[in-house]
């Protein structure tokens, strides 16, 4: 009889279903993994180095290259940080901007993942759904600060600046006219909060439609149902945040239990598993999606009622206007101050975490009273989850492994930062 | 939660002893400074007794250079801010050659953040590492397993030894990796760079060509503001 022996395989670095740069070198016996070793690093960039060479400012733009389908939530974690060190708070009408857009943020990472993990184990059309809505809430992103993903929206004591009055609208071209220019504009007349308006009404069904292609699937219960079941003490020991967490069952928000922003005053629900499984963990996301509208709506009605500043007025922290700057020479000498020396931030250490859509996204900052970040540490969700995965797919079948890295929502800027 | 923050500090004191070197609390949170002999035994203490059943975050941390700014902001001057951008020392903005090298003191730190589920807290412990050249402290891999590649992580960077660690591999640097490269006195430039060589036939190693470069000298102004504030918040101790 022949000798039967377990060999090792290699998966990725170039392969569509690793989400990234993901090397994996798995120890089969046959089809079943007896043993995963994630080789991380192929992304790294050293951004908590370089942010320790740059005034604080000029690293915001770094955040949202970490995570790059949640862009803002790595902003404000970031921020939140530079301003509990300063001892500043950005004004209520910033913080409600940020919640929104933070919840914007969770939809646009979730739709991206369940595109991507739906891919992954063979459901090809959600991809091009999910995508269609993708794209009318990153336009938002771009009405709002210019750029489809990298923003920069988010800064030290508010936001760059309020949403705008009118909401961007096609033009016509030899393609787009007509009544097609019209229906792509249909949403677009008024402001933008008229927009989140109408996304949000049509939102409901459109994750009612990602539902009805998957949640009663043979075939995409059979890839997930009881695959990579983590228990709740476990994920709890593995240090497991976000739907992650959830999805095992423990009820923790850091939405809910360590409110900031403007999540103390809007309305949500926490939805948690119950086995722990993948399938558990994409029922939690999908109705995470329908919890992230609900927070949108009721943050556009604030914001349509209570007008107001959306950045604090101090100009130690604050470049001033363009106008002021024009004839006021104290604004010109503090735009040149925070342009080329950025400003100093007291001594002190602090550690921002934000409920980013993947977990627990922290900014670490120790500062030595200097205009640079002595020490910045990024507490990436994915970084933990990924060092799990061992754990995880052991036992499992190869074809199981696409679906745990699908439901850690790997990406890999944040954990290879 | 704010209530059971402003208790923390006085049942860390009861919890910990004499284990705690200083028990200090600021607006962004506790901190306890442990000795490195005990390292482990305090974060056991705070797992079993005061409820911390996560590990979040795990980092190491490199004190060298720390308050030290590089362009005099006390006085008047006969030179400019931009003359502070050829200044030396600093992070970043030296070769490997020029690199600082005698440094003593208490140069590394590991700092873990945890929290507790079941009271709703954050905790943070700090623990200096006794020795500059060998960098070495226990691994907690054994009391929260999420230790793991926070660990391996802070290996990588700092060169830290986490003794006890059951796997201290590099994690996020290049294959055949030299260095630490979250050191502060590792160029921010690097030593190495990448090209494919069309002689060889592939791509190699050869010294960095980039010179090292930094548009804005790192500068420490006092401001009466932030007075109080950081009287405690300082975090060296």
């Amino acid at each position: 009889m022949a000798e039967i022996r377990n060999y090792t395989m290699n998966f990725g670095p170039q392969h569509p279903s690793a989400h990234g740069v993901l090397r994996l070198i798995l120890e089969m016996d046959g089809e079943v993994v007896q043993r995963a070793d994630p080789h991380i690093g192929l992304l790294h960039r050293g951004t908590e180095k370089l942010a320790e060479s740059k005034p604080y400012n000029q690293s915001i733009g770094y955040m949202d290259r970490l995570d790059y389908v949640s862009m803002m939530c790595n902003e404000h974690a970031y921020v939140r940080a530079i301003e509990s060190l300063l001892g500043v708070e950005a004004p209520r009408r910033a913080q409600y901007i940020r919640t929104l857009f933070d919840e914007v943020t969770r939809i646009l990472n979730h739709l991206m993942w369940i595109g991507t993990h739906g891919l992954d184990l063979g459901a090809m059309a959600l991809f091009l759904y999910a995508f269609r809505e993708r794209e009318q809430l990153l336009d938002c992103y771009e009405a709002v600060s210019g750029a489809r993903m990298h923003a920069t929206y988010y800064r030290p004591g508010g936001v760059y600046r309020d949403l705008p009055e009118q909401m961007p609208q096609y033009t016509e071209t030899p393609w787009t006219k007509g009544d097609d220019l019209k229906r792509v504009n249909e949403w677009r007349e008024g402001s933008m909060l008229d927009y989140f308006d109408a996304f949000s009404q049509d939102f409901y069904d459109r994750v009612d439609e990602y539902e009805t292609l998957l949640t009663d699937n043979r075939i995409w219960k059979q890839r997930t149902v009881n695959i990579a079941e983590v228990s709740a003490e476990r994920a709890i020991e593995l240090g497991f945040s976000g739907p992650m967490l959830r999805g095992s069952g423990v009820a923790w928000d850091l939405r809910k239990k360590q409110p900031y922003a403007a999540y103390d005053e809007v309305e949500f629900d926490i939805p948690v598993g119950t086995n722990g499984d993948c399938y558990d963990r994409y029922l939690v996301r999908m109705e995470e999606m329908r919890q992230s509208n609900r927070i949108i709506q009721q943050c556009v009605k604030w914001l349509r009622e209570n007008p107001g500043p959306v950045m604090i007025d101090n100009q130690k922290i604050i470049a001033p206007t363009r106008e002021e700057m024009k004839d006021d020479m104290e604004s010109l000498i503090h735009h040149f101050k925070l342009f080329t020396e950025g400003y100093c931030v007291p001594e002190g250490e602090s550690y921002a975490a934000v409920e980013a859509p993947k977990g627990e996204f922290a900014a670490y900052i120790i500062s030595d009273g200097s205009n640079k970040p002595f020490r910045l540490h990024l507490r990436a969700p994915g970084f933990v989850h990924l060092a799990a995965m061992d754990e995880m797919v052991r036992g499992h079948m190869l074809s199981d492994v696409v679906a745990v890295i699908g439901t850690q929502d790997i990406v890999f800027g944040e954990i290879d930062r | 939660m704010l209530e059971k923050s402003a208790m923390l500090p006085d049942r860390l004191r009861d919890t910990l002893g004499d284990l705690a070197l200083d028990i200090f609390e600021a607006p962004t949170g506790v901190t306890a400074e442990v000795a490195a002999s005990s390292w482990v035994e305090c974060c056991r203490l705070a797992r079993d007794e005061l409820g911390f059943e996560q590990l979040v975050d795990l980092c190491g941390v490199d004190y060298l250079s720390y308050g030290e700014d590089e362009w005099d902001t006390d006085d008047a001057t006969s030179e400019t801010f931009s003359r502070g951008i050829e200044g030396d020392g600093g992070p970043g903005r030296f070769d490997w050659a020029g690199r600082p090298t005698n440094v003593s003191g208490q140069r590394f730190a590991v700092v873990a953040h945890l929290l507790s589920i079941s009271n709703n807290e954050r905790l943070r412990l700090r623990c200096k590492v006794p020795d500059d050249e060998v960098p070495a402290v226990a691994s907690l891999v054994d009391t929260w397993p999420s230790a793991n590649w926070f660990e391996r992580e802070a290996f990588d960077m700092f060169g830290i030894i986490f003794e006890g660690h059951p796997d201290l591999r590099r994690l996020l640097t290049d294959y055949g990796f030299i260095g630490h490269p979250f050191r502060k006195d590792f160029p921010l430039i690097g030593n190495v760079e990448v090209r494919y060589d069309p002689e060889k036939g592939r791509v190699i190693y050869q010294p960095v060509s980039i010179e090292p470069r930094v548009l804005v000298p790192k500068v420490i102004r006092s401001d009466s503001r932030y007075g109080q504030q950081s009287a405690k918040g300082g975090s060296r101790g």
